[in-house]
């Protein structure tokens, strides 16, 4: 008697309780949803709006500016926005391409093949999977211009082949969804071992395959560090070297619907992408992250 | 068994060439793009090469000169303290706020609803172009930005805050974009964590009558360590390289004064100068530091599995003493 009223007391007690954490959760959460999406909705508002209207004052709708904006940023022969959307385009639609069809293939080289070096080789990949980039650059350089290959968009896409972290996310995939039976399988049938990647191990790996071209292709888009000390040339130029070019210039003097309208072709892209596909690539996030 | 094995070792002899073809094209673009730059980076640390003007001064060898002239002279260190102040300000709230929404998400209590476009919304940040949501920050705090306009008009400040010349907000600015942009990312790992846990703990510990404060304490925090030790761990190795935001909002300069430039920003400077000596004495350290951490990841990542059971072997053990809940 004495346990069953204590705890219908406790019952009492902790559904209130709970009551309570429901709600401060939800105040949490819509707090943090609301800082996420604030910057922004003001860089959409103000893609809309007019120069003097930006600098008189701000408001949460969105004004009539919009393709002028545009219209204007487009056109600016400095900074050649479409040239620049185009590159961006080309490198990181390349990149994403190599980097997973190269990985894949690596993957699958030391997951299905035994060899003399197979466990050196996996522990080596492991290992330089953290050297970070910046480390050598200075070297990349160097290459580059001995190459010829200066002031060129080549030098962004051909390293992708090498891409450490995909190829562990794949092979930690095909541990997972490849059986050894079915490359035996395709032996038997008399396939050649390069068909056989193609045609049955590809289409299995799909999925691995479209989260990090997703991956890929977001990070080379956003690259700055190494094609900023690459290229040079306007028509070269990638989206983020042109954002780092509006930064230098003076400020104040520009039209600030083009600035907007600017870091808006940048984000809103990437953004359309990710809401569109956000399943995937969160999940991706969950199964990749011991990629780093 | 013993036949299958024999089979299979005879079957690879034949296709290890394959193996090797396979993973060519790694290895060739890896040792021309990466190891070799990498092996000149270090080696070009030890000349004296720069340009003063036009005039190109060396590569000559100057043994240690370059690492010396780096420790004892440079701002090395000034821009390693920076880099660690603005990684640890937005680090300290990205792991608390990303170890609660993951308890929140977790909470079979809770039952919280939408946690699709909760997760969606948080992560997304983690995509956008660190330079353009630099840029953004940029336009959005600047001297006449919105926020200004915002706080002036509802008469919070009398006049336009700037911002950009006052050291702790710019750090603040860069440290809330780099919480923005990963405490969703965080978030997703430390809830696949928390799922990974052995559920049956928490119902032994619930039945025992832990409060949830203990709960979390005793059981959630020690099984989720080796989480938090590897995003500690890959927090600081990209806090590490630290660049693109720091970069745009401050235009390189590191303004005010240089208390917001980073290591990277400081490479990236004598790499654009053509001060290869220079820039490779950081590039090694940046390098060593780095490698240093990343052991740290590995021992974190093969420890893990070891721990989680010595817990739950403590744990069971606890509650067949207890006698009541045994299995």
């Amino acid at each position: 008697m004495d346990t069953r009223v204590k705890s219908s007391e406790f019952g009492a007690g902790y559904r209130s309780k709970i009551a309570l954490g429901k709600t401060l959760s939800y105040i949490l959460l819509i707090f943090l949803l609301i800082l996420c999406i604030f910057p922004f909705y003001i860089l959409i508002i103000n893609a809309t709006r007019l120069n003097a209207e930006i600098q008189s004052g701000f408001t949460l709708l969105p004004g009539r500016a919009l393709t002028y904006n545009f219209k204007n940023l487009f056109s600016n022969e400095n900074l050649m926005i479409l040239r620049a959307l185009w590159n961006s385009i080309f490198v990181s639609g390349s990149t994403a391409l190599l980097t997973t069809y190269f990985s894949a293939m690596t993957a699958y080289g030391i997951y299905a093949y035994n060899f003399k070096m197979k466990g050196f080789v996996f522990t080596f990949i492991m290992v330089i999977m953290m050297v970070p980039v910046q480390v050598s650059t200075l070297g990349f350089i160097k290459l580059i211009t001995e190459m010829g290959l200066m002031d060129t968009l080549l030098p962004l896409i051909i390293p992708a082949i090498a891409a450490p972290g995909v190829f562990f996310f794949m092979i930690q995939y095909m541990r997972s969804v490849l059986p050894h039976a079915i490359i035996e399988a395709a032996r038997i049938d008399g396939s050649n071992e390069f068909r056989t990647f193609n045609t049955i191990v590809i289409p299995i790996i799909k999925p691995a395959l479209a989260v990090q071209a997703i991956f890929s292709f977001v990070a080379s888009w956003n690259n700055f560090f190494v094609p900023a000390l690459i290229i040079n040339s306007k028509e070269k130029k990638t989206i983020p070297i042109v954002i780092a070019q509006l930064r230098s210039a003076d400020y104040m003097k520009f039209d600030l619907g083009q600035v907007y309208a600017m870091i808006a072709v940048a984000i809103i892209p990437v953004l359309i992408c990710y809401l569109l596909l956000s399943k995937y690539i969160i999940r991706g996030v969950t199964l990749g992250s011991v990629k780093g | 068994m013993k036949t299958q094995t024999s089979y299979k070792r005879r079957r690879s002899v034949s296709y290890a060439k394959w193996g090797y073809f396979f993973i060519a094209p790694f290895f060739i673009i890896y040792f021309t793009f990466q190891l070799i730059p990498l092996l000149s980076t270090f080696y070009n640390s030890f000349f004296e090469s720069y340009r003063v003007g036009l005039t190109q001064v060396g590569p000559n060898f100057v043994g240690f000169q370059n690492y010396v002239q780096i420790l004892t002279e440079s701002e090395l260190p000034r821009f390693a303290a920076n880099t660690f102040i603005l990684w640890i300000i937005g680090f300290i709230p990205q792991i608390l706020v990303a170890m609660a929404l993951a308890l929140i998400f977790t909470s079979y209590r809770l039952n919280i609803k939408g946690q699709g476009i909760f997760k969606t919304v948080i992560y997304m940040p983690n995509l956008i172009m660190a330079s353009a949501f630099s840029m953004l920050f940029f336009a959005l705090f600047s001297d006449q930005g919105p926020v200004n306009i915002l706080l002036v008009s509802t008469g919070i400040i009398d006049e336009p805050f700037r911002f950009l010349s006052n050291t702790n907000a710019t750090r603040g600015l860069i440290a809330s974009m780099n919480y923005l942009m990963w405490f969703g990312n965080t978030t997703i790992l430390l809830m696949a964590g928390i799922m990974g846990i052995d559920q049956n703990l928490f119902e032994a510990a619930e039945v025992d009558g832990a409060s949830s404060v203990n709960v979390f304490f005793r059981v959630t925090l020690p099984l989720l360590a080796p989480i938090l030790i590897y995003v500690l761990i890959t927090s600081m190795i990209g806090g590490i390289q630290m660049f693109d935001v720091p970069q745009i909002l401050t235009n390189g300069n590191g303004n005010p004064d240089r208390t917001s430039m980073t290591m990277i920003m400081y490479l990236n400077k004598h790499l654009a100068s053509k001060n290869y000596g220079l820039a490779g004495v950081v590039s090694v350290l940046i390098f060593i530091v780095t490698g240093i951490f990343s052991v740290f990841v590995y021992r974190s990542l093969t420890k893990s599995s070891r721990e989680e059971k010595k817990i739950i072997n403590k744990k069971y053990k606890v509650k067949r003493k207890g006698g009541s809940y045994g299995y």
